[in-house]
């Protein structure tokens, strides 16, 4: 088990280690935050938990939660859910070769941090190793902190006094700024995130991400484009 | 409140959709050689939806503009890391800003 635990780990320094810890700190933070609100909303102890393990996806859990808790039926809250994870299918096909060697464990794995995460490595060994630690090690923590919220419910203190909800967005910024220095790649990214924002009032919660996708009709195809920079982490 | 079954239908549904999602592509990779073009339009596709994930999330809950505390702390979180700081730093300095504005009362 240790042997095969530093075969996956091999390529990874102990900085990213570091920087896979505290990713998945801030996600277990999430992950209570959500099994508190979720039972909080009426639903049983172990929904939240069994929510994550099998979704595996925090917007379309907290939407299903959200809708549901709001009096929807659940057929309404799945709909809304596959809306909002329709953004996965990109990832699949950006980390195709990454997730080669176990594709169905890598698309199982397939969160929005573990994908940036993977996306600012360039070398592809170390790509994979760092898709499968951080993966393996979100599903843990985001697994595990869905159901310790769930059992301390109400007692959970508000995370927003602490910043936690600026934590979230800003581990998604570190992290995708290596492709941002793309001047190209910036540009279709940003005219994304304003057509996005213009969605948000009237878009349900996480819809809005998918109205970025249009702002790809400016996206060329320039052949010899130069890979994104490794990210610097240390 | 709805029933057990219900909910236990609805997450192995979503679940099972989700999966579909993530599995196509590497799925198809092995069937079909997926064009380095399109591989290169699925990677800035990748990276156009979570800078919206992650603009959007700063300035809403949901339907809803949150206050401006968060935005202020991803803000300074994006200033540092354009400026290559350490990652730790990065998502330590947007939890302090934000939670330092609240403090103050902003």
């Amino acid at each position: 088990m240790r042997a095969r635990w530093s075969s996956l780990t091999g390529p990874l320094d102990t900085s990213d280690l570091r920087d896979i810890l505290l990713i998945n700190v801030a996600v277990g933070i999430v992950g209570i935050s959500y099994g508190a609100i979720t039972v909080g909303e009426g639903f049983a102890w172990w929904v939240p938990n069994f929510m994550s393990v099998v979704v595996l996806g925090g917007a379309s859990q907290f939407l299903f939660t959200g809708v549901v808790g709001a009096g929807g039926s659940v057929v309404a809250a799945v709909l809304a859910g596959l809306l909002v994870n329709a953004r996965h299918l990109p990832f699949g096909f950006a980390l195709a070769d990454t997730v080669r060697g176990r594709p169905l464990l890598g698309s199982y794995l397939m969160i929005d941090e573990v994908v940036a995460f993977a996306l600012a490595q360039r070398d592809p060994a170390r790509r994979r190793a760092a898709f499968f630690v951080c993966g393996i090690g979100l599903w843990l923590f985001w697994s595990l902190g869905s159901l310790i919220g769930a059992v301390l419910g109400q007692t959970v203190t508000d995370t927003d006094a602490f910043g936690l909800d600026a934590a979230f967005p800003a581990v998604l910024l570190a992290l995708i700024m290596p492709a941002l220095r793309d001047a190209a790649t910036r540009n279709v990214a940003l005219v994304g995130s304003v057509l996005a924002l213009f969605a948000v009032p009237y878009a349900p919660s996480g819809v809005a991400v998918l109205c970025a996708l249009p702002a790809l009709l400016l996206w060329r195809h320039r052949p010899g484009a130069p890979e994104p920079e490794e990210v610097d982490v240390s | 409140m709805i029933s057990t079954t219900a909910i236990v239908a609805g997450g192995l549904v979503l679940g099972s959709g989700t999966f579909a999602y993530r599995a196509a592509g590497p799925v198809l990779q092995s069937r079909v050689r997926v064009s380095l073009p399109v591989q290169q339009l699925m990677s800035t596709a990748a990276t156009v939806l979570l800078l919206a994930l992650c603009v959007t999330s700063a300035l809403a809950d949901g339907q809803e503009w949150s206050d401006p505390a968060r935005p202020a702390g991803v803000l300074v979180a994006g200033l540092l890391a354009w400026r290559r700081a350490p990652f730790v730093v990065i998502v330590l300095a947007a939890a302090a800003t934000a939670a330092g504005l609240r403090l103050i009362g902003v």
